[in-house]
């Protein structure tokens, strides 16, 4: 580590607890497992690399996090074709020939010719220069949470990109030399790993898996986010979908889904879910005809005693 | 501890590199290590970076940091059982009289214990299923010290003495009986079908929960008698990237089903990608005139016309012979997954006649299903049910060698076995002709190939490549060559 001074202004975290309960304070419901790698990411100064299916909140815990550290969220979000003028800096080059061209005019005015070298120096400054998130996040002042989204979408040669900032917190512009963070800021990957990222990239971060949350995590989840829920149908609401996260699927319902479908439930005034109300909101929860088919089948030919412990076995 | 413990982590398969040693050192200095789930977590975050390796990390953590406190319980009648089973009358102490009477007091232990789970599966108290897994492995286990047996053997042991999937079965029954006393409820369901399956699903994970405390349980009983090391070492299993497909269990084929979803996406994701980066069109004079408005007439930035390729299309020609039975069954999940992405996969399966699967597949609702109908449905046994490419190549050129175009990749998936028949490498070689690329997928070690009735060689000419397909990583690989 080089000697970055450590975020002054940012609230530090006294510990895994004490991580879970801020971020409980923020609205995001952690485990103890977050928690640790939360603290641990901010005490060792390094990225975290969030990944998991779709809407299970790894966006989530970024922004989260933000609020914990009462920091500024600076997003850069990743697409096919990401380059480093979309993610470090740019040159403002109509602004520089616009300089260029205003030079000129006043060299035809009699005003005396200026060296290339000194009209290099400068359009070249920082005056021209574009921030893209990446650097801003590194020159900022204030505390500031880098959120990196969907990192895996960018090509496996754009992630060279992201090497230099995430283990020296620094970029190199030829022109104006190394700019070097002035405080580590906190850093966070997400990944919904449709590709495997490079070992360089795994490196240099600490690995946080998020997957579907257990049914009592999932049922706080839906308690706190959903207003006027009855704790039955909580409990209710977060079976069922535990249940269909069992099924082979196309797409597994996510979190934000089984709270979409919460508050549905609670609009239409519904007290308890049976088969006849699942069957008639599934579309809420599945987002291929495919699996509302084969969901609803199961669910209509399910004879009464059948269904045995040996076609949910454990493993 | 750490270095022993990253050590078997490599030896397990999993790519620990130094900075990430170091790094797991730095992060345990951190945490407080009194609480064995942060150090846990501390742990995982720095030394494991795939969501595939967790189980693996998670098992070897468990045998490492087993919970020294709680051992003793077990360590002293893991000492006893042997004494009682393995040799009753030659133990001068133990009179034959007390064995006995030790025996029946087990068996009306064991009575007893089987309420006491089943209460226990009826509440799901945590406590309480953690109290049944360490009796009932003190009692139905049997540990005997110094026997190189695995986790396994003894998990088994003891859920069979414990009569777990009777409980279960009795369980659900009792729960879903019409007009079941509020004590056997196991839920506050809804009725109908939705509430049972409710239920059964809750049972189930309580199941799942108590089997892993019964393992966790062993495995802090092994650690005692044989060390760490050793346990560890016995605990090891491929990875399932290294999973040979010729010999893999159904256990194992679950864990692959599991891992080739991703591997078909980023299949998927890679092709689209490459369809769209892989050329730059040619120069777009005029856009790059109107582009330069805005720059003062300097054409700033050049733009080019962005190419349109034709989607490829992917026919896969497979083998499901029983040579390769369980290649087979693991090349059909594999289809399926890539067909489920593309729109344009045509699916053939052969043994000695060949059958179009494409519309099998496209009806199905899961993998398990359509595998089960294409061995029911298609029409692939000519004669005798013995693999012979040359037929099946032969026929398949005859019937379908039309609707292969130059924009067709061809992918055949067999160990080209032929049984001494005919090879017909003529058939392959017009389909080559007709076809974009060829290539082939062999599940055979490279060794093998060419030795007894294998004929790889005669196709191989007429072929884009020959690849060596026996488990995951090589399947990646050849995802890398793909264009």
């Amino acid at each position: 580590m080089t000697a970055v001074a450590t975020p002054s202004g940012a609230a530090r975290l006294g510990s895994p607890a004490e991580v879970v309960e801020g971020l409980a304070a923020v609205g995001y419901l952690a485990d103890e497992h977050i928690g640790t790698v939360v603290y641990l990411a901010e005490r060792l100064g390094k990225p975290i690399l969030v990944e998991g299916p779709a809407g299970t909140g790894k966006t989530e815990l970024a922004k989260s996090v933000a609020a914990l550290l009462s920091a500024r969220l600076v997003r850069l979000q990743c697409y096919e074709g990401l380059d480093e003028a979309k993610a470090l800096y740019e040159w403002n080059y109509r602004k520089q020939l616009l300089r260029i061209q205003v030079e000129r005019a006043e060299e035809s005015g009699g005003e005396g010719a200026r060296g290339w070298r000194e009209l290099e120096q400068d359009i070249f400054s920082e005056e021209f220069l574009l921030e893209r998130p990446l650097l801003e996040a590194i020159r900022a002042t204030d505390p500031v949470v880098l959120l990196i989204d969907e990192v895996d979408r960018i090509e496996l040669e754009t992630e060279a990109l992201l090497l230099e900032v995430l283990s020296d917190y620094q970029v190199s512009i030829p022109e104006l030399g190394t700019v070097r963070a002035r405080q580590i800021p906190m850093v966070v990957l997400t990944s919904n790993d449709t590709r495997e990222l490079s070992e360089a990239l795994k490196r240099r971060c600490l690995y946080l898996y998020l997957g579907y949350p257990s049914v009592e995590r999932e049922r706080a989840i839906v308690l706190a986010k959903v207003p006027g829920i009855e704790h039955r149908l909580a409990d209710e609401v977060v079976r069922v979908v535990r249940s269909l996260r069992e099924m082979e699927l196309e797409k597994h319902p996510s979190v934000s889904e089984t709270l979409d479908w919460a508050r549905s439930l609670v609009l239409l005034g519904i007290e308890r879910v049976d088969t006849s109300v699942t069957e008639s909101t599934l579309h809420l929860l599945l987002k291929y005809r495919a699996d509302i088919e084969k969901v609803s089948a199961e669910l209509a030919t399910r004879a009464p005693g059948t269904s045995g412990a040996g076609t949910s076995s454990p493993r | 501890m750490l270095t022993g413990f990253v050590e078997e982590l490599r030896a397990a398969g999993l790519p620990v590199s130094l900075t990430e040693a170091v790094d797991a050192a730095d992060a345990v200095s951190r945490v407080t290590l009194t609480d064995r789930d942060v150090l846990r977590s501390a742990l995982a975050a720095t030394l494991v970076k795939t969501s595939a390796h967790v189980e693996v990390f998670e098992t070897t953590f468990d045998v490492y940091f087993s919970v020294r406190g709680a051992s003793e319980l077990v360590a002293g009648p893991g000492a006893a059982v042997p004494r009682e089973q393995g040799e009753p009358d030659s133990d001068g102490s133990g009179p034959a009289a007390g064995a006995s009477g030790e025996a029946r007091a087990g068996a009306v232990d064991a009575t007893r214990l089987r309420e006491r789970a089943a209460g226990a599966l009826r509440s799901g108290a945590a406590a309480e299923l953690a109290a049944v897994a360490r009796a009932a492995t003190m009692l139905h286990a049997g540990i005997e010290p110094g026997r190189p047996v695995g986790v396994s053997y003894y998990l088994y042991r003891t859920l069979r003495g414990l009569d777990l999937d009777g409980l279960l079965a009795e369980l659900l029954r009792a729960a879903s009986a019409p007009g079941a006393p509020g004590g056997d409820r196991i839920l506050d369901a809804p009725a109908g079908p939705l509430g049972e399956r409710l239920v059964a699903d809750e049972l189930a994970a309580r199941a799942a929960k108590l089997r892993r405390l019964v393992e966790a349980e062993v495995r802090r009983a092994l650690v005692e008698d044989r060390g760490a090391a050793a346990v560890a070492r016995s605990l090891r299993r491929p990875l399932v990237e290294d999973v040979d497909f010729m010999h893999a269990s159904g256990e194992d084929l679950a864990r692959l089903r599991r891992a080739l979803y991703p591997l078909a996406r980023s299949l998927a994701a890679r092709l689209a990608r490459r369809r769209r980066h892989r050329h730059r069109g040619s120069l777009d004079f005029r856009s790059t005139i109107r582009r330069s408005l805005s720059t003062g007439g300097v054409p700033v930035e050049p733009r080019f016309h962005t190419v349109r390729p034709a989607k490829p299309e992917i026919v896969v020609v497979a083998d499901v012979s029983g040579s390769v039975a369980a290649f087979a069954r693991f090349t059909l999940y594999l289809v399926y997954a890539i067909a489920s992405q593309f729109s344009k996969v045509r699916s053939f399966v052969f043994v000695d006649g060949v059958d179009e699967v494409t519309s099998i597949f496209a009806r199905s609702r899961s993998i398990s299903e359509a595998v089960a109908r294409v061995a029911s449905e298609a029409d692939v046994v000519h004669l005798d049910g013995h693999s012979d490419y040359g037929n099946a190549l032969g026929t398949f050129v005859e019937r379908w060698g039309r609707d292969i175009t130059s924009r067709t990749n061809v992918v055949v998936l067999g160990d080209a076995r032929n049984n001494y028949h005919a090879a017909n490498a003529d058939a392959l070689a017009a389909i080559a002709r007709r076809a974009r690329r060829v290539y082939w997928l062999n599940p055979e070690p490279r060794p093998y190939w060419g030795t007894g009735d294998s004929i790889i060689a005669a196709y191989a000419p007429f072929t884009d490549g020959v690849f060596e397909c026996r488990n995951l990583r090589q399947l990646e690989r050849f995802v890398d060559v793909l264009d």
